[in-house]
């Protein structure tokens, strides 16, 4: 490699190997794809922040003061529609999920690199309608788009908002085709199913549901702008259409769809727990199964969202059985990362602190949805504050914080930089503690009664409001401080060795960055997925061996 | 290693793949993963065409009657007939017999294919002509059906139309792979070594006359023994 050396010292990695806004926008490197998921993906979670500031300055006070109520519907939706389908979903998968699955499996690439970037700029030309549609006036159904409301009744821009999602769903599907054929059959020599790291489980379970789940939705928010545009007749009640049909199609999605967003946050925290525990992953096999019931599960409990929209009693109680089975792998995953922890040789740097942060977070989440998939306190807590308090703790206790776990321990690989540790353990700390006093107090207010998507509310509810307003300004100032030292570690940061966290797996044995082709020659695997162990490390490193360049490969 | 996209690989497998074969096996698992997608994306409409087909039976007879069942059927046999010269198309590019055999198959699959949406055009003109488009200018009046009001007569119709009209989109993009695929033949990028793309544009195709062959009966032959 010497040979590879450039003129100013450094060596040629993905990041210096070709210059120019071109070598970027037109890239094949699933690398730079990633890269280029994070800043789109970024800028789209400012936007959807910027929603949830105006929602919580508005609640700080209970007269509808700041803004009219439509005005306020226009608010959450918008925030709802631009932090579900262009950050949470995309999230972890199109940003960690493209940089480290060929890296993780041993490859130089996903297996359809020209339709990774088609990916990208699908969710960027369905961002593109998503933000036309907010700077033209905006959209004021809830992210769910219900009918008759969105097909016959609202005045705003719901055609242009849903052919947006429309195609960014399409940026999933084929994410997820992609995946699915990289983890099948791009793995190198000898990573048999049950090497591979949890990561890519997590991934090959979330690609599954964008498969299987996002074609629905598709069709039925594409019936919703035909109905909209050429006034056809599906969900219209004047036509003897059924408003709840669609209920039906779009939570059949919607709800995996949690899946989709919590999976990757699953994988990414069973990586990270093995290393800073310094141990295998307690459990390996069920944690990866648990992942494929969880997607599978995940498809056959959507009523769950419609106990009090009218469907048949015993369809509920099915539902309701149903979620509840969910629990069980959810918790399994739970108590064997427990496991790992125990007797391990815990190490807390900042990634581990989201983990400790992550795991609480969702164990809060998990368990409160079991109120909901109750069908006599469904009833009583539907459409309250405690299900905006539950799924925050699932989407951001969980999703987010595996998120920014996922980041901060791959970004010395993905950019060559060390980010700073102590403005990152500062960081933790406003995350966990903002998040908190944000949504605790909203299951509060929402076992007490406090609608969701109402701009006022009765006086007395207004301490525990300013204490949620004024958690979310500490959360807020916490993801702010993580942005600018992330920036910031791009240019000052240290240099990062290979492998600053002395971890496992196949993407810490290269330089970081990476070359553009990952590998000098594609690794031979012969252990078993976290050889943390001291006699488990002995083997591997005895037994590392590359594969011999092949007689028709330059490398 | 970057010069390792260049050259050094054989012929017919891409940077990203170890061998040929991988990179077959590869693009084979896509395209069915791809079409198992189609599967639920025409899934979500044919669920919710039973939902009103069990609601509405009286109207949905009624709709299908006003269907030209000619013009369908031979729509049918005109698909069936484009799936065998698909079928030709990527047989002759497995055995070797030539550009000029396979591209001549794969421009008799777009002739029918073709001819498949001219029909369906004079289909869709002939509900215009009788104000059976379900938006606001749809009209309904069959003495046939008495007890059939408008409403759902239109769901029947807005089915019809969403369900043929994603159907067709998908011929027209089979078409434009067809083109492709007769450009790639040209190009001498096809061989009995390396048929992976005909082969899986053969794929897709099939699926979407199978989807036909849901369609056509859901929509032209139901309660035709009235
Ligand atoms: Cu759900």
């Amino acid at each position: 490699m010497s040979d590879a050396v450039k003129a100013n010292g450094e060596p040629k990695n993905y990041l210096n190997d070709t210059y120019g806004i071109k070598s970027w926008l037109l890239t094949l490197d699933h690398k730079r794809i990633g890269i280029m998921y994070l800043i789109t993906l970024t800028a789209f979670f400012l936007v959807g922040g910027v929603f949830a500031a105006f929602i919580r300055l508005e609640l700080m006070t209970p007269k509808g003061d700041l803004f009219e109520a439509e005005t306020y519907n226009k608010m959450f939706t918008m925030h709802g529609v631009v932090m579900i389908f262009f950050f949470l979903i995309p999230s972890i998968p199109a940003v960690l999920g493209n940089f480290l699955i060929p890296l993780q499996i041993g490859a130089r690439d996903v297996a359809f690199p020209k339709l990774n970037l088609a990916s990208y700029y699908l969710y960027a030309l369905g961002g593109m309608f998503a933000i036309a549609a907010i700077l033209m006036g905006g959209i004021d159904t809830g992210w769910t788009f219900y009918t008759p409301y969105s097909s016959s009744y609202s005045n705003s821009f719901v055609s242009l908002a849903l052919v947006g999602v429309f195609i960014n769903g399409f940026s999933s599907i084929l994410t997820g085709v992609n995946f699915m054929v990289t983890i099948h059959k791009m793995r190198a020599p000898g990573l048999t199913w049950f090497r591979l790291p949890l990561f890519i489980w997590g991934h090959y379970a979330t690609s599954l549901i964008q498969v299987l789940g996002t074609p629905v939705v598709a069709i039925t928010l594409l019936l919703v702008v035909f109905e909209r545009v050429f006034n056809i007749g599906i969900f219209d009640p004047t036509y003897g259409g059924d408003p709840v049909l669609f209920q039906h199609m779009f939570w059949f999605y919607s709800h995996p769809a949690v899946y989709i967003m919590i999976l990757p946050g699953f994988a990414v925290i069973s990586d990270v727990i093995a290393c800073f525990s310094r141990k295998r992953i307690f459990g390996y096999s069920f944690v990866a199964f648990s992942s494929l019931a969880i997607a599978v599960l995940g498809f056959l409990v959507w009523g769950h969202h419609m106990f009090v929209s009218g469907q048949s009693t015993y369809a509920s109680m099915v539902f309701s059985f149903i979620t509840f089975f969910v629990a069980v792998p959810s918790a399994v995953k739970i108590f064997n990362w427990s496991f790992t922890l125990h007797k391990g040789s815990i190490k807390l740097d900042s990634p581990m602190l989201y983990v400790m942060g992550f795991i609480g977070l969702f164990t809060i989440g998990g368990l409160t949805g079991l109120f909901l998939s109750t069908l006599g306190t469904d009833v009583h807590l539907h459409d309250t504050y405690f299900v905006v308090a539950h799924f925050h703790y699932v989407m951001v206790g969980g999703m987010v914080m595996a998120f920014l776990c996922g980041l901060h321990f791959w970004w010395p690989k993905m950019t060559g930089r060390m980010y700073p540790e102590g403005p990152a353990k500062l960081g933790v700390m406003f995350v966990f503690a903002g998040f908190n006093l944000t949504f605790l107090p909203q299951f509060i207010l929402g076992y007490m009664g406090m609608p969701r998507r109402y701009h006022a509310y009765p006086e007395e509810w207004q301490a525990l409001n300013i204490m949620s307003t004024a958690g979310a300004t500490v959360l807020g100032l916490g993801f702010g401080l993580t942005i600018a030292y992330f920036i910031w570690s791009l240019f000052k940061g240290e240099k990062a060795p290979a492998n600053p966290f002395q971890a496992k797996g196949l993407e810490w044995d290269i330089p970081s960055p990476p070359i553009a082709h990952n590998f000098e020659a594609i690794p031979i695997v012969t252990w078993e997925a976290y050889p943390y162990g001291p006699e488990e490390a002995a083997s591997q490193s005895t037994e590392t061996a590359t594969e011999p360049a092949k007689e028709d490969e330059v490398v | 290693m970057s010069d390792h996209a260049q050259g050094a690989h054989s012929l017919h497998h891409l940077h990203q793949f170890e061998s040929a074969e991988q990179q077959y096996e590869s693009a084979t698992l896509g395209m069915w993963a791809f079409i198992v997608q189609e599967i639920l994306f025409f899934g979500g409409l044919f669920c919710a065409y039973t939902v009103y087909r069990n609601t509405y039976i009286e109207a949905f007879t009624a709709g299908s009657h006003h269907l030209d069942i000619f013009w369908g059927t031979l729509n049918t046999v005109v698909l069936i007939a484009s799936s065998l010269t698909m079928a030709m198309a990527v047989r002759s590019a497995q055995t070797n017999s030539g550009p000029g055999r396979i591209i001549g198959w794969l421009i008799a699959t777009i002739i029918l294919g073709c001819t498949f949406l001219g029909v369906k055009a004079i289909e869709y003109t002939g509900k215009w002509h009788h104000h059976l488009i379900p938006n606001s200018t749809f009209q309904w009046n069959d003495p046939a059906f008495p007890t059939v009001t408008l409403g759902p007569a239109k769901i029947f119709y807005s089915f019809y139309f969403v369900m043929t009209g994603m159907h067709a989109l998908h011929m027209i993009i089979g078409v434009g792979i067809m083109l492709w695929m007769i450009a790639k033949v040209r190009r001498n990028e096809i061989s009995a070594q390396y048929f992976t793309p005909i082969e899986i544009s053969g794929l897709y195709w099939h699926f979407v006359d199978i989807v036909w062959i849901f369609l056509f009966p859901l929509l032209y032959l139901i309660g035709r023994h009235h």
